[in-house]
């Protein structure tokens, strides 16, 4: 099986704090992969540099055979690769529908009724569909991450990416988000998830990457990682959700 | 006693001038606050943008360019007085444009206006969440659609109290026009005081025309204010959705592991 993105030796720096010293890995096909580690372990550095919210400074970025470090249409590639944040960022000045279609009209051209069908199967996919004219800012967290995921998914991504999408939330509306997560995964949509929730790790993923320090330290499947860490600093990290 | 007898003899007898002293005073500062708007978003909007840093090197130059070019005309009129402007602009361009009063007083006004819009439209744009960008860059939209469907819109509303003063201080500060012969109502203040020796009186009167317009805008103001805020909700029922997993959430087989 070909993978679908293919990350070489990316390095990044801040200044001169350097957050990713050259990390590996490789996304398939219906892959579910939670990064987990640390805060400042540059997890969500990782993340944003696959849809280029951030620009790598050296490796590479491989997407169907080519390199999208040099590719001159980003906007046409971030299309593809959909992306909900830890604090939703929905447009505040649109109502939840308009969230959802404002994307696919600008960049997708398509038109209005086309993009109101598409944008109601996914409201209605992540139960939102009760909600379509409210205003973003009357939302809870949980329903205004559901409806990030919507808007994200309306864009038929062939990737998705999640930064930290729970941590945002009151504890009693995690359950909400992660339930429409494990859907999506149940239907084989590719995923790259920066999470805190181990547990949902453990269910969800089929390829977990721990990373330490701007690099990865330990990846393999859930069962390799959780139950059986090899590297000290995976296991003093578990350690820590385990009490 | 006499003060108030003699207000109401110039104020019977000289109204007319008064009301077109107003009329100009309104509509000059009615349009420069429109078109300084208008050139405050180009202005102020184009200069908040920030290049994607792989755009092309002609690119960032022409930006370059247009930010020292922007930082010029926003930093000469905000500190220059508006009198010494409009004398100077008057006549500086008088050869070129072959204007007459009015014209030039809303050039001036315009161009006055433009340069506090423009740091009004820039500060508001830089007010919003860097998130908002980001997301819309995310699903693809360019830097140009971005500003223009998520950034700008919640811009302008923020900023629409400091737009709204932009106004109210040109009906204030477009008195200052007279130095160039625009019949607004200090011009008309000037030679109703000149023809009646009722000084005191006179201004006295301007005074309360210029709060009764100013008060009037800001209540105005207000009210568009509070109409933008009034945010149109329908709420739903239920959140059926939320319901059925929080029912999920009783059942003890969904505890997570810490």
């Amino acid at each position: 099986m070909k993978e679908l993105i293919k990350i070489n030796d990316v390095h990044k720096k801040f200044d001169h704090l350097e957050v990713l010293k050259g990390v590996s890995f490789d996304v398939y096909k219906n892959d579910v992969v939670c990064l987990i580690g640390a805060s400042g372990s540059g997890k969500s550095t990782l993340l944003r540099c696959i849809n280029l919210l951030e620009i790598p400074d050296s490796g590479e970025i491989i997407v169907d055979g080519q390199n999208i470090l040099h590719t001159k249409d980003i906007n046409n590639y971030r299309a593809k690769v959909g992306m909900v944040f830890q604090q939703f960022n929905l447009f505040n000045n649109m109502s939840v529908l308009k969230n959802c279609m404002i994307a696919q009209q600008k960049v997708l051209k398509r038109n209005a009724s086309e993009a109101q069908e598409k944008a109601l199967y996914f409201l209605k996919k992540v139960g939102m569909e009760n909600f379509i004219h409210a205003n973003v800012t009357t939302l809870s967290g949980g329903q205004k991450q559901r409806v990030a995921i919507a808007r994200a998914l309306c864009m038929d991504p062939e990737i998705l990416l999640f930064d930290e999408p729970t941590s945002a939330l009151d504890p009693e509306m995690v359950g909400e988000v992660l339930d429409v997560m494990k859907n999506l995964a149940l239907e084989g949509l590719t995923m790259v998830i920066v999470t805190h929730e181990m547990s949902f790790a453990k269910e969800v993923s089929n390829k977990v990457v721990f990373m330490a320090n701007g690099i990865i330290e330990e990846q393999g499947n859930p069962t390799q990682i959780f139950e059986n860490p090899q590297s000290e600093k995976t296991k003093s990290f578990l350690s820590r959700f385990n009490r | 006693m006499e003060f108030i007898t003699n207000c109401i003899d110039i104020l019977t007898q000289y109204w007319p001038s008064f009301f077109l002293g107003i009329k100009t005073t309104l509509l000059i500062a009615l349009s420069g606050t429109i078109i300084g708007l208008a050139l405050g978003l180009l202005v102020g909007g184009i200069r908040a943008i920030k290049l994607d840093k792989s755009a092309s090197s002609s690119i960032k130059i022409i930006k370059k360019i247009y930010d020292t070019i922007a930082w010029i005309y926003i930093e000469i009129f905000r500190g220059t007085p508006m009198m010494v402007q409009a004398v100077f602009l008057y006549y500086a361009l008088r050869p070129i444009f072959n204007w007459t009063y009015i014209p030039a007083g809303i050039f001036v006004i315009s161009v006055n206006t433009g340069a506090y819009m423009a740091e009004i439209v820039r500060s508001g744009i830089q007010s919003i969440d860097i998130g908002q960008t980001e997301a819309a860059r995310s699903l693809g939209m360019s830097n140009m659609q971005t500003m223009m469907n998520v950034i700008l819109p919640q811009a302008i509303k923020n900023a629409f109290p400091s737009i709204g003063n932009e106004f109210i201080v040109n009906i204030k500060d477009s008195s200052v026009l007279m130095i160039i012969s625009i019949t607004e109502l200090m011009f008309q203040a000037k030679s109703i005081a000149g023809s009646t020796y009722k000084f005191t009186e006179t201004y006295f009167i301007t005074a309360c025309v210029y709060l009764c317009m100013t008060l009037t805008t800001s209540l105005i103001l207000n009210m568009i204010e509070k109409k933008m805020n009034h945010t149109k909700t329908t709420l739903p029922q239920s959140d059926t959705f939320a319901q059925t997993m929080n029912l999920a959430k009783e059942q003890p087989n969904n505890e997570r592991a810490y």
